[in-house]
């Protein structure tokens, strides 16, 4: 097999600050120094891209002279935290935006879906848009024609084709999104974390979808995304990038396990802001720390008996009422370990402004020993969007201290069944 | 490198690829290959302006026929009536209508060109496609509208020749008239696109440019004919690319205006130049205005 994608050295620079406002002066003042014969007073490049600390130069590394190339027909996760380049990636795949330097080549089509529903007019009915999507993401005309009827039925809102998009909910909306995108013809499929939105039951249909892409159709697929489980089921392979470089590549369960594993090297706990999965620039309540009480700056081991407790800092902005606070744990493999509901438990989180604390214990199960992160939501109501949150952030390891000793080398599972009934019956 | 399977090379050692991405930019690079590949999304776009139009006004296409109509009415009574300028013995709603139509196409077709970044942001941001597309839907979605309104025009004319006694004399300039269309389109289409490049670092410039269309417009011999304008600004009247346009337009349907054949050799050069420097700057820019709007 040969490679469909290469990438050879591919950096991207970004200017940081206030972009796009104040550049006549800053031309000028560059034009001065040019003038003067001093250097460009605000290219001080040479520095990473971590959020988390300060930088002194104007000018950031998105991407930093990344290789890798990427066989035909296979289908690649790339995963890593918020602000690795991930994006950044995608767009200069997807010929969005060009690299500072470092170039990629390429065999095939390339076909790339960073937004559902791009270039949807409200006013158009469902099959207007089909057409308008399916040509702006590069379809031809006749191809859409013949493969209309397809279309449809897979988006699944045949009843509302010939109604304007606007008065669509939010999830037929993207129904018919995907649907158009599942059907476009190329070699390559970029797809970025597009499923995020939509019902359960149809992302495991897109899901589905482009598992057939690349298994039936020897396509390639690129896939990026925070859901683990869903990389681990979909990609052969993996490439984890961090601070715009590539940390690891390798098949898809290596690479995860390296993910999970990042959080925990210094055993130093690492800022929320890196895992924070929701941008809601108005969200009235914000996430501004979590930690188990008692291990403030660090990742702490506990004991399986231990019941771990969490502590989540709030800074509440508006007042909040009646919020469901979630609490996902994935253990190292990133499988989802359970959900903690708070409606669940009766707990309806009302708050007025201000700096407050949540705590959170998880009384009934017990963990086998490994690492675990994190996803935490604040959410409006049982279904809506959050308004904030982290996703996969790692808080504790749970060890067996010796308290469960019957035997070494035995097998856990994800939670540790215990207290269980247990009879010989009389025959 | 790193790689993730090895990387069989094909038998001759070199390895062919469809396309390749880098951070250079070539000049002369303009992908008319990939436009052309892509006409039916122009088609879509074109037909989604229009549709897009009618839909969301309570009056939907009539606006095309009250702008001009209005504006021909305010232009008889200020400046044909109370300012007294000239219109070379051309009934005063046949002169000004012919100007306003024929400058809305080009200050339309350079404005909205002027914004297509800015516009079309989101969508931009999104997916590749040939940006070039963008401007070129605006000009055949303008293209039509202007169609329409010379319609009006040409119901108007009709009217003054049936019911005002209006001699209808047109020149054989008038095959010229198709010609001087595309010369606008191109015009409005190149400078629009140079600005708009420019507006990507400097937005202030949009403001500048809604204001500058409304002065040349001054500047070109749209409320008077050429052969009113005094002798000393002429000259300088003259080297406005829309001048010989208009006067080209209304010599041919309307048999007054100032017209020659050098002129119309000059307003072609300077359409191709500033069509192929528009097409040069939009295409420098499109790579990477995404990092800077």
């Amino acid at each position: 097999m040969s490679a469909a994608i290469q990438v050879e050295k591919l950096s991207k620079i970004y200017r940081l600050g206030e972009i796009g406002t104040g550049t006549l002066s800053h031309d000028l003042q560059r034009w001065w120094a040019g003038v003067r014969g001093k250097e460009d007073p605000f290219l001080k490049i040479g520095e990473t891209n971590r959020r988390d600390s300060k930088g002194h130069s104007q000018v950031v590394y998105s991407l930093r002279d990344i290789n890798f190339s990427i066989e035909e027909g296979t289908t690649v996760g790339i995963i890593g935290r918020n602000g690795a380049g991930k994006s950044t990636l995608l767009k200069i795949l997807s010929r969005v935006t060009a690299p500072t330097s470092g170039i990629v080549k390429i065999k095939g089509r390339i076909a790339s879906l960073l937004e559902v529903g791009t270039g949807f007019h409200p006013e158009f009915t469902g099959r207007e848009n089909i057409f308008l999507n399916g040509a702006i993401l590069g379809m031809r005309k006749k191809e859409i024609s013949r493969k209309l009827e397809e279309i449809v039925h897979f988006s699944g809102v045949e009843r509302y084709i010939d109604t304007p998009v606007k008065r669509y909910s939010s999830g037929m909306y993207v129904r018919l999104a995907f649907a158009v995108a599942a059907h476009l013809e190329s070699e390559i499929l970029i797809v970025d974390e597009v499923l995020a939105v939509g019902d359960a039951e149809f992302q495991k249909k897109c899901l589905g979808r482009m598992g057939e892409v690349s298994k039936g159709e020897g396509r390639t697929v690129l896939f990026v995304s925070h859901n683990m489980s869903a990389v681990s089921q979909l990609c052969q392979n993996g490439i984890l990038l961090s601070n715009g470089q590539v940390e690891l590549t390798g098949n898809a369960a290596s690479v995860i396990q390296q993910y999970f594993k990042t959080g925990y090297d210094n055993d130093l706990r690492p800022s929320v802001d890196n895992y924070r999965s929701y941008n809601n620039a108005n969200s009235p309540v914000k996430l501004t720390d979590v930690f188990i009480k008692g291990f403030e700056t660090v990742i702490p081991k506990l004991d399986m008996n231990q019941h771990p407790e969490i502590r989540m800092k709030l800074e509440v902005l508006e007042q909040i009422k009646n919020a469901n606070v979630s609490v996902t744990f994935y253990n190292a493999e990133g499988v989802k370990v359970g959900v903690a509901f708070s409606w669940d438990d009766g707990f309806f989180l009302s708050a007025v402004p201000g700096l407050q604390e949540l705590r959170f214990r998880l009384m009934n199960t017990i963990l086998s020993p490994g690492l675990y992160t994190v996803s935490i939501g604040i959410n409006q109501s049982t279904h809506t969007t959050s308004w904030d949150g982290i996703h996969h952030y790692p808080l504790f390891e749970i060890e067996n201290q010796d308290n469960v000793k019957t035997f070494t080398h035995r097998s856990w599972g994800t939670v540790h069944l215990n207290d269980n009934h247990w009879e010989l019956l009389q025959s | 490198m790193t790689q993730l399977l090895k990387n069989t090379k094909q038998d001759n050692g070199v390895e062919k690829w469809d396309m390749v991405i880098s951070g250079k930019k070539s000049l002369f690079h303009l992908n008319l290959k990939d436009i052309w590949n892509y006409r039916d999304l122009l088609s879509l776009l074109v037909r989604r302006d229009f549709v897009s139009f009618y839909k969301q006004t309570v009056l939907g296409p009539l606006w095309f026929f009250i702008q001009p109509f209005f504006t021909t009415v305010i232009f008889v009574i200020i400046f044909g009536n109370l300012a007294g300028i000239s219109t070379d013995g051309i009934p005063q709603p046949l002169f000004y209508m012919t100007g306003v139509v024929m400058w809305n196409y080009f200050s339309e077709c350079l404005l909205k060109t002027s914004t297509v970044f800015k516009d079309n942001a989101s969508v931009f941001g999104k997916v590749y496609f040939p940006r070039l597309i963008m401007p070129l839907s605006i000009i055949v979605s303008n293209l039509i509208r202007f169609g329409v309104q010379l319609l009006m025009l040409l119901i108007v004319l009709l009217w003054f020749i049936f019911f005002e006694n209006y001699t209808f004399n047109p020149t054989q300039y008038i095959l010229l008239i198709p010609y001087l269309v595309l010369i606008m389109a191109v015009l409005g289409l190149g400078f629009g696109m140079i600005i708009s490049a420019m507006t990507t670092k400097y937005r202030d410039l949009t403001f500048l440019v809604t204001f500058g269309v409304q002065l040349l417009m001054y500047a070109t011999p749209i409320i008077y004919p050429l052969s009113a304008a005094p002798e000393k600004y002429k000259s300088l009247i003259s080297l406005n690319p829309m001048a010989p346009v208009i006067e080209g337009v209304r010599l041919g349907l309307l048999g007054k205006g100032e017209f020659t054949w050098s002129a119309l050799l000059y307003v072609s050069l300077f359409a191709f130049l500033i069509l192929i420097s528009g097409m040069l700057v939009f295409n420098r820019v499109e790579k990477s205005f995404v990092d800077t709007i």
